[in-house]
């Protein structure tokens, strides 16, 4: 069927903030398909609250707005914009949650709009679980035993028909919110009454426990002429029990016969058509391990993180195409954008194998509970391609970044007999397949782990390997076979050589004697059945080699960023992708490497060429070897991609931009300091210490409070505000567990104002397209901060001073490219507090709201270009004619038992943004997109530390003026009442009932503001109430500088409701 | 020990030995698909060749000898990447080496199959070598392989004795349906037998007044293997079979012949369509169905008479004719696979076709 012809303008919702169980993966999703839609002429409309997506680029879609993902917001935005159509499937649950309601309210008919891509019914069909059941009943597709319940008691009434465990899932929430096993009544109780909360219809659906079965999905596809395919199916290494999002998956499925497989394709088949879904659906599948017995787990009737993964895994567009379904397409008439012989309607097959691992954050929140269930916990996720399934393994292991190369998880079991290790194995958490290695190398059976682990011997059988081939090393001469052998394995020659106590040098040395080199294969959909010509390869250590590196103009080599975490979002991917845009404009041959199967970076026809790759020394080597690039750039791919400066010039690839030593320049704190003496630019005075002796000395010499940090990190991971010699100590060791290549940072900390700004620098000149402000005083990571543009509060001459302090460090630091520097103005003083030779988080939202492509135009500079030769005047730009506030979003609620308490360590996933022309309503704009709209009862806890008494008197008078009944603990209330704030004052939690615990147990509180102290005095007491409110979804903020800006924003509700103008940033010039 | 896969190219891979180590010379094809590979292996239509698999783990779920499409093993050799050491599911009995031994079928692993895949697709199916000997003479091992076609495979794959398959109990629909063998799948009686026919499997060569006789309410024509223009006799069969009013079903091999007793022409592809993942389209509907296949030669529909038959299947990829309906006749015939094993059962309900056109007869 050709497309259907009365569809003009479309509307593209959008994802919101990412949040864990909502990355990038819709960013990629969305940007294919807005291009794809405009490939056919169809004028796109997309909202979105996220501003560091590329979506939200006025090149992707025709009108952009960056606005609060709400109902209400779209709706104004339909009656505005006036589309023909709403395309809701790609954006995720936020985006079909919201077309739901929409839907439901009569709106879209009102107003003859209509839903492409599904219908409301496939979404209720799909989604409500009720409904969802009756479906399946009706084609005879099996679920597990359920009931779906809207109160404890029912839960607690039905599971004892079935026994415990039980499943409980939430309705209409995201990455499994809310979600959990419970194995007896009291769990059943707690982890229901919380899902009943979060879930959209109250609705919470108990099920029988399938834990450790098989957990098989299939991407499935279908057109409105009834035609189905399957793309991709894939296993999940990890049994039922583990949240998909969290478990090592492998494509396609390994233990399944041609039966079993075909058994669960006909029923993902099925099931779409039953629900008759036009464009991509996931299936998950619980297959029974000894029987051919399975269930249906769950339908997702939209593009998913696992349909990112499995375009990634297949080279199959899946939102290229469910785009053109959506416009009467059928899979036959799509041409298949890889082989371009053969069409959609076929179904990839692969020659490779595929493993994804999610990259969990544990390493921020250390408190964290470990351990894996059905609510995802991950951020982001790394996936690797290889011919074999160990090779695969171990590079996905290496692209984690994580400080680890092998199944040698170094450390972590010293010493541990194997009873140790047989109740590590029980422990369902990120560090389990290194736990079995272990058991292996202690002689546990492969019986023993499947059956504590339920694991798939055919795993165990591919950890046992590896684990082997590291006895081999130690035991045998390294001869060309084992070497070999060990490359095919994808044994990193540093590991190599940790085993055969050689040198990685000698290693690589020996390879090239013995002609063991990577070779590369390309990701082609087909097996090599057709000829393709897409520039999507792997390394192997196969013989033929099939990337045709001929060099027809000058190569750049852009370096990603590898998987999203927290200190390094999307962001650098959207820096990566505009940095390769730039430079094909600019008529360069761009290569890019990364490993994250969510972004845009990683689609097939981003850069001239995509190496699928880890980004560590020795795999960049591969591919620097082979296509001997002109260049690389590694100011755009965050931290991971600096790391790599070093290793880079050695392979003798010239950096573009910022050179080595002036990136180090800026980390190493003596250099640093000189250059900031030589430009007569004031810093917190600080020292470099090694060990806690030197830290302790550093701290005392300067005088408490002071920061402590490791150099070299992003998202100020490991840095601290030490009030005392203890919190020094305990500081240093955390950072020392993991040794250091760089010296400790001891600085005094200001509590001033903090200022943020980003600069291109051409080496002559400085180009600032805007200064931002920090509403949250220093000691607040600027990431977690509320970020205004342009300044508030900044006078004229501070600005002066900050335009002059940001030319003289870009000049001294020879910066060729992007620089990042953040300021403290204590006391009408500006201090430098750090700057970053490199892009940043803020670049895309500064880049959107003033207008000015910065990340083109540090291309261009980089490439040799002047500033004033790309019609810019140097200096600090105009301001633009909108405020935009950012506001950081945070996953709390996923990450049982993280300290929610804002610090000089980054721990938001995401931002969004708010724009208008004046800052109270981008204020409020932005609250709204973070989705912060308190509720009705208007009461709130007020909790704060000694030094924030005075200041929470104003934020007490403000709340009560807006009739907020404020409950305080009893010293805070004391000061409130004092003062003239009535508060009513409650018992702590270690106090008797009734306390503030069931307060909010109550739910009947909006809202919690819970200073908390710093320092080894943090109470359990605080920690407590942040994690109940957290729990139960009430909003609590950490920082009376939130508070206000919270207050302000409400303020601004109240005076003038509903009249938000909604801005198409694509006008802004 | 050391094993040489050697095409008549002169391109020689080198990997380790499975199975039997003796020496064998035979056509050289590959199969896409991801599973299946006891399927594949015991699917008669590869009698003559010697398939390299381009998925590169094989034997991950050991064998599960229930899964066989046939008596035994067929092609004259077996081309992987990988052979899993540790199979694992619930139902495997037996390692996919142990099974090559058993069925005395010499094979390759460890080698680029992605590489030897592109040679094919580029120079298109070509005959080989396997063999365990390191002192091959690559000359003389290239004149052999030119001269080598391999020939008489649907005698080789045939059953010599008729068979009788009872409909499964309590789905009898009193239906008769005599199954000519040129190498079938067990799958087609499964898929008849379950569907309440009583099926009789004959042998290749049977005559056509003999079946007749028998008074069958539809004939299946089979899969099988080899070059279709090599079996003169049986088309002339197939002829007398077209001229009854019995209805026809009939499936790869069969489906070529029927073409061919009808005045169509077939040719020998490049390299053919084996795997699991081929988009065939309904031409009645429009609808397209992923398919399972396994042929090299392909109708050329360009001479045959529309008043004889329309093609009603084709190929979405490349467009060669999936199937046939022959006009005025109760006749239809595909190329592709609707009994699957290996691969989706998207087409399955052809049999229901079949099923209802027998019923409308009767």
């Amino acid at each position: 069927m050709p497309k259907i012809e009365d569809i003009k303008k479309v509307l593209v919702i959008g994802s919101g903030p990412i949040v864990i169980g909502q990355a990038a993966e819709f960013d990629y999703a969305g940007t294919q398909a807005c291009r794809s839609l405009k490939e056919e002429g169809i004028e796109v409309v997309l909202v979105n609250s996220n501003p560091a997506t590329i979506m939200t680029d006025k090149d992707i879609a025709d009108r952009v707005y960056i606005e609060p993902l709400n109902p209400e917001i779209v709706k104004q935005l339909i009656i505005k914009e006036k589309p023909d159509s709403v395309l809701p499937t790609l954006g995720g649950q936020a985006a079909l949650n919201i077309a739901m309601e929409l839907e439901e309210c009569g709106f879209l008919k009102e107003n003859n709009v209509r839903l492409i891509g599904t219908t409301s019914l496939t979404i209720k069909k799909a989604e409500d679980r009720l409904e969802f059941k009756t479906t399946m009943e009706k084609i005879g597709e099996p679920c597990a035993p359920s009931e779906v319940v809207t109160t404890v008691e029912a839960a607690i009434a039905f599971t004892n028909t079935i026994g415990y465990p039980v499943v409980i899932r939430p309705a209409y929430t995201l990455g499994g919110s809310g979600g959990g096993i419970a194995h007896d009544e009291e769990q059943l109780i707690d982890i229901c009454s919380n899902g009943l909360r979060l879930s959209r219809v109250g609705q919470c659906l108990i099920e029988r426990c399938i834990a450790g079965w098989k957990e098989v999905e299939y991407e499935v596809m279908r057109d409105s002429n009834g035609n189905c395919i399957t793309v991709c199916n894939m296993e999940n290494l990890d049994p039922v029990g583990v949240h998909t999002g969290d478990s090592i998956v492998v494509a396609p499925s390994q233990t399944l016969s041609d039966k079993e497989y075909q058994m669960l394709r006909s029923a993902a088949l099925n099931i779409i058509d039953e629900l008759k879904i036009t464009g991509g659906c996931n299936v998950q599948f619980a297959l029974h391990p000894t029987s051919f017995e399975y269930c249906v787990i769950e339908v997702n009737p939209r593009v998913s993180r696992s349909s990112a993964l499995a375009s990634k895994a297949t080279g199959y567009p899946i939102a290229k195409v469910a785009a053109k379904i959506a416009l009467g397409y059928t899979l036959d008439e799509i041409p298949n954008a890889i082989t371009k012989k053969t069409y959609a309607s076929f179904e990839p097959a692969l020659d490779y194998v595929v493993v994804k691992i999610p990259r969990l954050p544990f390493d921020k929140f250390i408190s964290a509970k470990r351990t894996l269930t059905t609510q995802m916990k991950a951020t982001g996720e790394v996936m690797s391609i290889c011919t074999n399934f160990e090779g695969a393994l171990m590079k996905a292991i290496r692209s984690l970044e994580q400080h680890v190369d092998s199944l040698e998880n170094t450390g972590l079991y010293d010493g541990f007999d194997k009873e140790r290790i047989l109740e590590e194995l029980h422990k369902v958490d990120d560090r389990r397949i290194y736990a079995i290695a272990q058991a292996l190398r202690l002689g546990i059976t492969y019986e023993e782990i499947h059956d504590i682990t339920q694991i798939d011997e055919w795993f165990i059988d591919k950890i046992a390997i590896l684990v082997e081939m590291e006895e081999k090393l130690k035991a045998s001469e390294l001869t060309r076979e084992l070497l070999l052998e060990a490359k095919k394995l994808e044994f990193p020659d540093k590991v190599i050589a940790k085993w055969t106590k050689k040198t990685e040098k000698e290693i690589k040395e020996l390879r090239k004697e013995y002609n063991i080199l990577a070779s590369f294969k390309m990701v082609d959909t087909c097996a090599a059945e057709f000829a393709a010509s897409t520039p999507y390869y792997y390394s192997c250590f196969d013989n033929e080699n099939e990337v045709d590196a001929v060099k027809t103009k000058k190569k750049v080599l852009v370096l990603g960023s590898g998987p999203i975490r927290i200190g390094q979002g999307i962001e650098f991917d959207y820096c990566s992708v505009h940095s390769v845009w730039s430079l094909r404009r600019s008529g360069y041959e761009t290569i890019i490497v990364n490993n994250n199967p969510e972004t845009v970076s990683t689609d097939f026809d981003i850069a001239d060429k995509l190496y699928f790759e880890p980004l560590t020394p020795e795999d960049v080597e591969n591919i620097v070897d082979l296509e001997k690039p002109d260049g690389a750039v590694v100011q755009f791919g965050g931290q991971t991609a600096i790391k790599l400066t070093e290793a880079l010039l050695k392979m003798g690839v010239p950096i573009l931009g910022t050179s080595a030593e002036n990136v180090d320049a800026a980390e190493d704190r003596e250099l640093f300091d000189d250059i900031l003496e030589e430009c007569c630019i004031p810093r917190p005075s600080g020292k470099t210490v090694y060990t806690v002796e030197e830290a302790l000395a550093a701290a005392n010499e300067l005088g408490y409070p002071v920061l402590v940090r490791p150099s070299y990190v992003l998202g100020g991971q490991g840095m601290q505000i030490a009030i005392n010699d203890q919190d020094v100590k305990e500081f240093m060791g955390i950072i020392n567990r993991i040794v250091q290549e760089h010296p400790i940072l001891v600085d005094k900390y200001l509590m001033g104002k903090e200022v943020e700004v980003d600069a291109v620098c051409d080496g002559t000149d400085i180009l600032i397209p805007g200064i931002m402000e920090h509403v949250e005083r220093a000691g607040i990571h600027s990431g977690d901060s509320i970020s205004v543009y342009p300044t508030q509060n900044i006078s004229a001459r501070t600005k002066k001073v900050i335009e002059e302090y940001t030319r003289k460090l870009a000049k001294s630091l020879h910066v060729i490219g992007l620089i990042n520097i953040q300021f403290i103005v204590y006391q009408d003083e500006v201090y430098v507090i750090e700057v970053n030779p490199r892009s940043s988080r803020t670049v895309p939202y500064i880049s959107k709201v003033t207008g000015i492509p910065i990340v083109d135009l540090a291309s261009k500079v980089i490439l040799g270009a002047k500033i004033k030769d790309l019609g810019y005047t140097p200096g600090l730009q105009k301001e633009a004619d909108y405020v935009a506030v950012k506001m950081p979003v945070f996953s709390f609620e996923k990450l049982r038992g993280a300290d929610i308490s804002l610090g000089p360590e980054m721990k938001s996933t995401g931002e969004c943004l708010g724009i208008a022309k004046n800052f109270n309503e981008a204020l409020y704009k932005a609250f709204l997109g973070a989705g912060i709209n308190l509720p009705k009862h208007k009461k709130m806890i007020l909790t704060v530390k000694d030094a924030d008494k005075i200041e929470a008197i104003s934020v007490g008078r403000r709340f009560v003026d807006l009739g907020y009944t404020i409950y305080a603990t009893r010293n805070t209330a004391k000061v409130l009442n004092e003062n003239g704030v009535h508060a009513i004052a409650i018992n702590k939690i270690e106090q008797e009932s009734p306390n503030l615990m069931d307060l909010i147990l109550e739910h009947e509180i909006d809202l919690v503001i819970d200073t908390p102290s710093q320092g080894a005095e943090r109470s359990k007491d605080g920690f407590l109430i942040r994690r109940v409110s957290i729990e139960t979804g009430v909003t609590c903020l950490t920082s009376l500088d939130t508070a206000n800006a919270l207050l302000t924003s409400l303020e601004t509700a109240e005076a003038d409701k509903k009249n938000l103008e909604l801005i198409d940033i694509a006008k802004i010039k | 020990m050391k094993a040489f896969l050697i095409l008549e190219d002169g391109n020689v891979f080198t990997g380790k030995s499975i199975g039997s180590t003796k020496e064998v010379i035979s056509e050289i094809v590959f199969n896409t698909s991801m599973t299946g590979y006891l399927e594949v292996l015991t699917d008669p239509s590869y009698a003559g060749q010697a398939v390299v698999m381009t998925y590169p783990l094989i034997g991950n779920y050991g064998i599960c000898y229930e899964d066989m499409e046939s008596l035994q093993a067929w092609p004259d050799g077996y081309i992987v990447r990988e052979i899993a050491r540790k199979p694992s599911n619930f139902r495997s009995q037996d390692g996919i080496e142990t099974f090559l031994l058993k069925h005395d079928i010499p094979g390759i692993c460890d080698i680029d199959t992605r590489a030897l895949t592109k040679i094919l697709r580029e120079k298109g199916t070509m005959n080989g070598m396997i063999t365990t000997n390191e002192n091959y003479n690559i000359e003389e091992v290239k004149a052999k392989l030119k001269a080598y076609t391999p020939a008489g495979v649907v005698k080789k794959v045939s059953r010599l004795n008729k068979t009788e398959y009872p409909a499964d109990e309590g789905t009898d629909k009193g239906l008769h349906v005599a199954l000519m063998d040129f190498g079938s799948k067990n799958n087609i009686t499964r898929c008849l037998t379950k569907r309440g026919c009583h099926v009789t499997v004959y042998p290749a060569f049977t005559s056509a007044e003999e079946i007749l006789a028998s008074n069958p309410d539809g004939i299946m024509l089979s899969n099988g293997p080899g070059d279709p223009k090599e079996c003169t006799s049986i088309i002339e069969e197939i002829k007398k079979l077209y001229q009854s009013d019995v209805p026809i079903f009939a499936i790869c091999l069969g489906h070529q012949l029927m073409a061919l007793a009808n005045g169509a022409d077939t040719h020998k592809m490049k390299y053919g369509h084996r795997g699991a993942n081929h988009p065939v389209k309904d031409l009645a509907t429009n609808r397209v169905y992923i398919s399972s296949q396994n042929h090299g030669y392909v109708v050329d529909s360009s001479n045959l008479d529309e008043k004889i038959a329309k093609v009603s299947f084709v190929n979405v990829n490349d467009g060669t004719v999936e199937g046939l309906e022959y006009t005025g006749k109760k006749i239809f015939t595909v190329q592709f696979h609707p009994e699957a094993c290996a691969g989706p059962k998207d087409s399955e309900l052809l049999f229901n076709k079949f099923i209802t056109m027998m019923e409308d007869c009767k």
